[in-house]
């Protein structure tokens, strides 16, 4: 107990908790990280337009990610997110090209799909207690499976969607003044992003004062630190539990529609593996699996970092598809690994002052 | 007389009342749904489902086939990876996502070993065959060790832990052949996952009644089970009881390493081949309901093999009479995902209360009227 007691007083006096070294390692680790691409591969990273098209590539991952990290903070998991971004995705294109459907209707259509998986995944997490792995896992099946059975009746399951007003939409740039480049025909090009860009910051910023200032987001962090003392401060566990996961469904459905407004087209084999980097990029941001500890802005940079590793892969010529999953898999345990000692260095730090203590007894 | 038949009535239900609260009603229940929901399909259905038909096969030898063989041949993988994945429920409270992965670097290592850097197979000698099995089980026995200690002396989640071999699995299994996608062309390979020549049952049943006579024994003889629930229910605890909790952690990963290598070589001598991407895919899914299925808590703690075993073959059933109803095979998780969520709510505890005190108020009610008539 008095150990105990020792550390809590430690942790004031420092003023950095361990949430927040979390979050510093991670924006640290990233810009090292395109620091170095940038002074030993030079090229392509010197352009400005290189970290423009990681976030036009990964806005939908970004949003996603977004809600991972917050049900994650609530203590919960949902890895039903990458099914739900295919099942939006496919369902606005059908809507829009088969149905004659406009693209506020597809929106429309995107944050229902959403909101319907986060009420019943909520209400089966939150007010009947099962698992949330198992019930995301039967919502990713029920994606998964619902992708192919609705696009089962069209002649073919992949198609481009060719509405006029989508495509107009779809190629909106938003052109960032000043961070051009000349391409080879030396030509001039401006620096551009998408409006899924200006969506995912919109949401970070969001979330993040939500997460930081609101009543609602400290709940969030006091259910998932500990249930049993947020149930006796008097906070509603239950619906907080319930909100969380609509809120994470429902950036889902936001972020398969952005996603659909990138690449413009249906296929039951969009977005696979979309949950996996979710939650990879939500544990290279800080946030924990068990709960209570988390950052946005860290979902954030963990994004940005995870695309960077797939750059940096892919410029140092490794050609070969393996290397893509080995260095990124590789990342992940490194940041696991540094969580885990970061976690227990109060641990570790008091064995070694009690060892010296000793010596000086 | 009246006494006696009171005291009956009352004694059936509580018979009835053992019968729902033990742990193999939920499979049992869910078999028995499948199997009527089938009964009742043969009315429509040219062919029964039940049929068991002797055939022979290219090969002249004699050959069962029909829905319930399929069952019994294509749930073994899933009813061997059921026992690893129940024991590290049980111990770590969280469950390996990585098996499919793992399932995929087993069997790369037993074609590279077969195949050698050819690529191609043409006879399979019994030393090459111990020896490629032998190099899989170590290596899916190291895969199992990481994920173990990621888990217990890192304390990280094991899904999370896993998460590391899921993502890069694919792609080691795909880089240990090169990029290369070996063949074996010997019929001694098939063995395997096919038909021993004068034995009409498909071999996979046989290795799957060994591994679960393995694992009874085990459990039987030695004190693993024991200490996997006691560490699942409370860790610090069996660490003052003398237990060390590490070592049954990464035990329980390494048991289940084992079970990876058996289904990796089951699954490439199916496909006498490999396909990276495509082999053992969403396997985890299916192992991880099948613990879910048997009515073990996915939080750890106490676990019941025998409900997970015959839940995996409760899938697989499933999956059977899904195809049987001629459900395209990407449209099949929608439909298993409803299965899922309907017996999740049955079994949740929450909903078996509300159930109970609703049935108590009914059959008070019942009463009242009866006393009142």
């Amino acid at each position: 107990m008095g150990n105990a007691n020792k550390v809590t007083l430690q942790q004031k006096k420092s003023g950095l908790t361990d949430a927040n070294l979390l979050l510093i390692i991670t924006i640290v680790v990233f810009f090292v990280m395109y620091a170095s691409a940038m002074a030993f591969l030079g090229e392509g990273f010197l352009k400005a337009q290189t970290l423009f098209d990681m976030l036009n590539n990964n806005a939908a991952l970004i949003i996603v990610s977004c809600g991972m990290s917050l049900v994650m903070i609530c203590g919960g998991i949902d890895i039903s997110v990458g099914g739900v971004v295919a099942l939006v995705s496919m369902c606005s294109g059908i809507f829009i090209e088969y149905k004659g459907g406009n693209i506020y209707g597809a929106l429309a259509v995107s944050i229902a799909i959403g909101l319907a998986f986060g009420i019943v995944q909520g209400y089966l997490v939150a007010y009947l207690n099962i698992q949330p792995f198992i019930v995301s896992l039967a919502g990713m099946f029920f994606a998964k499976g619902m992708t192919t059975i609705v696009s089962s009746d069209l002649e073919s399951s992949t198609f481009n969607v060719m509405n006029e007003a989508f495509v107009k939409i779809k190629d909106i740039d938003i052109i960032i003044p000043f961070l051009g480049y000349t391409n080879k025909h030396g030509k001039y090009m401006d620096a551009h992003i998408e409006i899924g860009v200006i969506v995912a910051i919109v949401i970070v910023v969001l979330l993040f004062c939500v997460l930081r200032w609101s009543k609602l987001g400290r709940n969030f962090y006091a259910v998932g630190g500990n249930m049993q003392s947020a149930l006796m401060l008097g906070i509603n566990v239950r619906r907080t539990k319930f909100l969380s996961h609509i809120m994470c469904s429902l950036l889902a459905g936001i972020g398969g529609f952005v996603y659909f407004l990138h690449i413009g087209s249906g296929s039951p084999s969009h977005a696979s593996g979309m949950e996996m980097n979710a939650i990879a990029s939500s544990i290279i941001g800080g946030t924990m699996l068990t709960g209570g500890v988390g950052n946005i802005i860290g979902t954030f940079f963990g994004v940005l970092s995870l695309s960077t590793i797939q750059n940096i892969v892919s410029s140092l010529g490794l050609g070969e598809a393996w290397w893509t999953g080995i260095t990124i898999a590789a990342m992940l345990c490194l940041f696991l690994v540094v969580q885990s000692i970061i976690m227990s260095r109060q641990k570790i730090m008091l064995a070694v002052r009690n060892f010296f203590n000793r010596r000086k007894n | 007389m009246t006494d006696v038949k009171v005291k009956k009535e009352f004694s059936i239900g509580a018979f009835m009342g053992s019968i729902l609260r033990h742990q193999i009603f939920i499979p049992a229940a869910a078999l028995v749904i499948l199997l009527l929901i089938n009964l009742v399909g043969d009315f429509f259905k040219d062919s029964s489902f039940f049929t068991i038909s002797l055939l022979h096969n290219s090969a002249g030898n004699p050959v069962l086939s029909g829905n319930l063989i399929s069952v019994l041949d294509f749930g073994s993988e899933l009813a061997i990876l059921a026992i690893g994945m129940t024991l590290v429920t049980a111990a770590t409270g969280g469950q390996d996502i990585s098996v499919g992965a793992t399932i995929a670097i087993a069997g790369s290592v037993v074609l590279r070993i077969v195949c050698g850097a050819d690529g191609v197979a043409y006879s399979v000698s019994p030393g090459t065959l111990i020896l490629a099995f032998g190099a899989a089980c170590v290596v899916a026995m190291i895969c199992g060790a990481f994920n173990g200690v990621l888990v217990a002396i890192f304390r990280i989640q094991p899904m999370i832990a896993t998460l590391i071999l899921f993502t890069a699995g694919r792609s080691i299994a795909s880089w240990i052949n090169g990029g290369a996608l070996p063949r074996v062309n010997a019929e001694s390979f098939t063995y395997f996952a096919g038909f021993i020549p004068g034995i009409p049952i498909p071999t996979p049943f046989f290795v799957a009644v060994g591994c679960i006579i393995i694992i009874a024994i085990v459990l039987k003889v030695t004190n693993l089970g024991l200490y996997t629930q006691a560490v699942g229910i409370n860790e610090s605890s069996s660490k003052l009881n003398g237990i060390n909790p590490v070592s049954i952690k990464i035990l329980s990963f390494v048991i289940l390493g084992l079970c990876v290598a058996v289904c990796g070589l089951l699954k490439v001598s199916r496909a006498s081949g490999i396909t990276y991407s495509v082999i053992a895919k969403d396997i985890e899914m299916d192992a991880i309901l099948a613990v879910a299925l048997g009515g073990n808590a996915l939080s750890g703690g106490k676990f019941n093999m025998t409900a997970s075993i015959m839940g995996a073959y409760v899938i697989q059933m499933l999956t059977t009479t899904l195809y049987r109803f001629e459900v395209e095979p990407d449209a099949l998780p929608a439909y298993k995902a409803i299965v899922v969520i309907v017996l999740v709510v049955i079994s949740a505890p929450t909903v078996r209360e509300k159930a109970k005190s609703l049935w108590t108020k009914m059959t008070k009610g019942q009463k009242k009227v009866k006393e009142v008539a």
